[in-house]
């Protein structure tokens, strides 16, 4: 039973603690729900900050945790282990920040079947620290599935009016892409006689053309999450239906389960496989990094419009990963977190606004700067950090990956990062767009229907700890490149 | 030949079950009408003991009546399974009869008889007593599938069942003639030891033709959805559970026992009816609209999930591994199954109403748990995390991968994905649309559907004694 006490351990399964609580709790009694909701998750980060002081950030390996036996039959040895590296700790830091901003979000916005939300909201979260500590293949799957459980849910009850069909697709999408890894995972599991990760990657010698059929089953279902093009389009659909702080986990969390995985499993576990692939992901990022850009600017509507500059974005994330550089995925796991910060923003401050109007068209909008001016400025800075103004957080990633995949063997060509280049000027064009149309002119058809009301504290508070860490990580990335610097040296050393 | 205690000890559960089935039909005679509970309470009660008897003999092999009949770990395994089986059973039908005014006592003794055919079956080791056990397993579920006369549509799954039952049945005799006239022996292991001829492949080959409709693989599934749909509901809830497991049962050891040398013949319409039987089974399912129907296709589909683990029966290397694969998934879709069957029950009306898909729109807002369960039920039946149901996938899947069948895998997986479709369909009417369901609470329902619901979920936290349990349900090869 010592296993329950590892910082882990208490990290990954604490926010069941608060969802057990809240089944306690009368349905009627919604403030105590969100009280507890929102306490339990901030302990929740306030566990995550003390592992980071626990964390050895010069050490490359994974620590923290070790394994135990869990199911040892004839056969299977799967292994219950939970441990942080370089590539994990500033992705368990995001789900730990997110999820409280999350749920404080939700607190006017939801008011239909609370209990229920917090629940699920809860259960997620238990999933998506799983997934980034789990270090055996078996135990990261079921956290890799079960976290698609709650999220169809909370777009099911709580989303817009096609809820249920973006409900189903996004299950369904992903299901397909894992239910392929599954039977790679089997087939790993089988040959090496374990399931454990560094175990798997220490015996390495899987033979070159099976290692591209595990790559593609393995990419198959993260491809789908992150999403590449052209396996995308459950993405704006699930986005634009999800509710706010649906909306935020998705793009914060969920997608970078998606590189995340490329990260820790297909570039360890089949490092030929990788080589060959990256040119062709090279390709495809570079196509959705464009499209991605290219189809914002054609969106109507507000949330679609950010939906798809996450297509563009999480290309910048696949460009640096598969550089296979230093440069590159250090930049590229930097951007993971970047981007779930602004694009994070970004969906909470629609959220904020949509609550008053329950409209998200752009052209129903106008002058908002001048009705809400508080509102305004939060946004200005969202959006440059999103489209990657030089002293905030979106350049210094974009930047370093674009380095990387420039000076990129891997890759082979500088063009790909050329091309991509322009995705920067496109993203400046459709972030602007939107500014424009939204907040600047003349007061829009929207403000003579409702009467505006600026941001209060509670919104304020919310989207706050992501503005500094905007600011922080555009003016100082020092501390977190740090953190995963070591982890990434070991990790490219190979290629 | 002498016969001694040992040779009854071996077979002592269906025994002593038979016996209190006899007893039961006399017994009730004197329970008066509206108080069937005690011929339920009955029924149960010798369930129980056999169940009980069963476990002491845990650990034991053996084998009974100049080979006849054998125990092993396999035999235990199923065994207890069927028993479990019937008292979920029982407990799904004691209510569920009198709501809909057919409570009779002898629905009882019927499933008593019907589960000692099941708990031989188990132990056959030779083709006779497979005949024998089939029929005494089959028969009394013809009667329970006409239980609900005058309803028509119970008659009419009563009768389909029975003339397609009987006409499989002839498969079954025609085949064991032709093994018997190929090897001169109905022992299973005779038959292995002789030399592999043209006739015993026939022969083998209409064994399985036979048991293929008991256990509802495609092409052979068509009486299913009408007769699981036309029986009572607890009756089908047992039959999909209980005559699956034995058919299994039986499938398994006669051909890893008494055909490994034909399988290079075999394996490859093994392989193409589990493949089959997957594919038709979630295909269809997913336009069905009836609940009863589409869990019936369901219980199609699962069958050609379990026939996966049947495919490498000829390799004595992976059977082993496959063999518990097969039983460990068994056991997750048998809780499942029964659970989702329970709020099926609780939901269905008299004169067949309820019954439509949409009747559960709004479940989840009037009873919370009851869908909260049902939910667990659906995923566990996807093979999704946290139910068992992964875990059975998994398993079997890796035994799949393991024999060298690594498309027949891919095409499990990929029909996974299928059936999610209409399982979630269940989800999505009771979680996001609006409706008034009515339900009947019976306590028997509430603490069925509450078992088998915590039972997913908590042994999927911790499945190893689980594993182990199936992992030492080998087969006594020859």
């Amino acid at each position: 039973m010592e296993f329950l006490l590892q910082p882990l351990t208490l990290l990954t399964f604490f926010p069941l603690v608060g969802a057990l609580a809240i089944l306690f709790l009368k349905s009627e009694w919604k403030n105590a729900i969100r009280w507890v909701a929102l306490v339990t998750t901030l302990l929740t980060f306030g566990l995550s900050l003390w592992a980071l002081t626990m964390f050895d950030s010069t050490n490359p390996n994974l620590q923290l945790g070790k394994p135990y036996s869990w199911i040892q039959v004839a056969g299977w040895d799967i292994q219950y282990y939970l441990a942080v590296d370089g590539l994990s700790i500033l992705l368990v830091l995001l789900t730990g920040l997110l999820t409280p901003i999350s749920i404080l979000s939700t607190w006017t916005a939801v008011e239909d079947r609370v209990k229920d939300f917090m629940v699920f909201f809860l259960l997620l979260e238990v999933g998506m620290m799983g997934v980034f500590l789990a270090q055996d293949l078996f135990l990261f799957y079921i956290f890799w599935e079960f976290t698609l459980v709650p999220m169809y849910f909370l777009i099911g009850l709580w989303g817009g009016p096609r809820r249920i069909y973006a409900a189903v697709k996004f299950f369904l999408y992903t299901m397909a892409g894992s239910i392929l890894m599954l039977l790679a995972i089997l087939w790993l599991g089988i040959e090496g006689k374990t399931f454990s990760v560094p175990q798997l990657i220490a015996q390495g010698g899987i033979p070159a053309n099976i290692q591209m059929w595990l790559f593609i089953a393995f990419a198959a279902a993260f491809a789908i999450k992150v999403p590449m093009f052209p396996l995308h389009s459950w993405l704006p659909d699930a986005h634009v239906e999800a509710p706010t702080a649906g909306s935020v986990i998705l793009a914060g969390v969920l997608l970078k389960m998606g590189t995340y995985g490329f990260l820790r499993f297909n570039l360890p576990l089949f490092p030929e496989a990788t080589v060959q692939a990256a040119p062709w992901i090279a390709l495809l990022a570079t196509i959705g990094i464009i499209y991605g850009a290219a189809v914002s600017y054609a969106q109507a509507d507000v949330k679609k419009l950010v939906a798809y500059s996450s297509v563009s974005h999480l290309g910048f994330v696949m460009l640096g990963l598969f550089a296979l550089n230093a440069q590159g995925v250090t930049g590229a796991i930097l951007q993971m977190v970047n981007h779930g910060v602004s694009t994070g923003a970004l969906f909470l401050l629609v959220g904020m606004v949509y609550e008053q109007t329950h409209t998200r068209e752009i052209k129903v909008y106008g002058g908002l700067w001048k009705l809400m001016p508080v509102f305004g400025s939060i946004m200005l800075i969202s959006a440059l950090s999103s489209m990657g103004l030089p002293g905030l957080n979106g350049f210094v990633g974009e930047f370093t990956i674009l380095l990387g995949a420039f000076g990129s063997k891997a890759i082979g060509s500088p063009w790909y990062a050329g091309v991509s280049a322009v995705g920067v000027i496109l993203a400046a064009v459709y972030i602007l767009y939107m500014f424009q149309k939204m907040f600047l002119g003349p007061a829009g058809e929207v403000a003579k229907e409702h009467e505006l009301k600026d941001l209060n504290w509670r919104e304020i508070l919310t989207v706050a700890p992501l503005l500094v860490l905007m600011f922080w990580i555009g003016l100082y990335p020092a501390p977190f490149i740090n953190l995963i610097a070591p982890a990434v040296e070991k990790l490219v050393i190979g290629y | 030949m002498q016969l001694d205690f040992t040779d009854f000890s071996i077979i002592l559960p269906p025994t002593i079950l038979i016996a209190w089935a006899c007893a039961l039909l006399l017994v009730d005679l004197f329970v008066p009408k509206e108080r069937k509970g005690i011929t339920a309470f009955l029924a149960a009660l010798g369930l129980a003991l056999t169940l009980g008897f069963t476990v002491t003999q845990i650990g034991r092999e053996a084998t009974g009546f100049n080979g006849m009949v054998t125990l092993d770990g396999f035999a235990i395994f199923t065994s207890a399974l069927i028993l479990v089986s019937g008292l979920l059973g029982i407990a799904l039908a004691c209510g569920y009869l009198k709501r809909m005014g057919i409570e009779r006592g002898e629905y009882y003794s019927l499933m008593l008889f019907s589960v000692t055919g099941m708990l031989l079956m188990t132990q056959a080791s030779d083709l006779i007593i497979v005949f024998l056990a089939l029929e005494l397993l089959s028969i009394p579920l013809y009667v329970l599938a006409a239980f609900a006369r005058p309803n028509l549509q119970s008659e009419e799954a009563g009768l389909k069942y029975f003339l397609l039952g009987s006409f499989s049945t002839g498969f079954i005799v025609y085949g064991i003639a032709l093994v018997f006239g190929a090897t001169g022996t109905t022992s299973l292991s005779g038959i292995v030891a002789s030399t592999p001829s043209l006739i015993l492949t026939i022969g083998a080959a209409l064994l399985l033709i036979g048991f293929g409709f008991k256990i509802a693989a495609v092409p052979f599934h068509m009486w299913t959805p009408d007769v699981y749909q036309g029986s009572p509901s607890a009756v089908t809830a047992f039959m999909s559970s209980g005559a699956k497991i034995a058919g299994f049962a039986a499938l398994l050891r006669v051909f890893a026992l008494a055909f490994p040398n034909l399988s290079a013949d075999l394996t490859a319409v093994l392989w193409a009816l589990s493949a089959l039987t997957m594919i038709v089974g979630n295909f269809t399912a997913i336009s069905q609209t009836d609940i009863k129907r589409m869990l019936a296709y369901s219980s199609i589909a699962h069958a050609g999930y379990i026939l996966m683990a049947f495919v490498p029966f000829g390799n004595k290397d992976v059977v082993a591994t496959s063999v518990a694969a097969g039983l460990f998934y068994l056991f997750a879709y048998v809780l499942a199954n029964f659970g989702a069957w329970s709020v099926v029950i609780a939901l269905e009306k008299s004169e067949g109403k309820g019954l439509e898909i949409s009747d559960y729109m709004g479940l989840a807002k009037k009873y919370p748990a009851l869908a909260a369960a049902m939910a667990v039920f659906m995923l566990s039946l996807i093979g999704f995390p946290p139910t068992l149901g992964l875990a059975g996938k998994f398993y079997l899947f890796r035994a799949a991968v393991e024999g060298g069948f690594t498309g027949l895998a891919i095409i499990g997986a990929l029909t996974s994905l299928v059936s999610a479709y209409y399982y979630l369909r269940v989800v999505v009417n009771m979680y996001m649309r609006e409706g008034d369901p009515t339900v009947e609470r019976e306590p028997w329902l509430d603490i069925t559907a509450a078992v088998t619901a915590v039972a997913t979920v908590a042994l999927s936290v911790v499945p190893q004694w689980l594993f182990l349990l199936a992992g030492s349900a080998v087969l006594k090869l020859f």
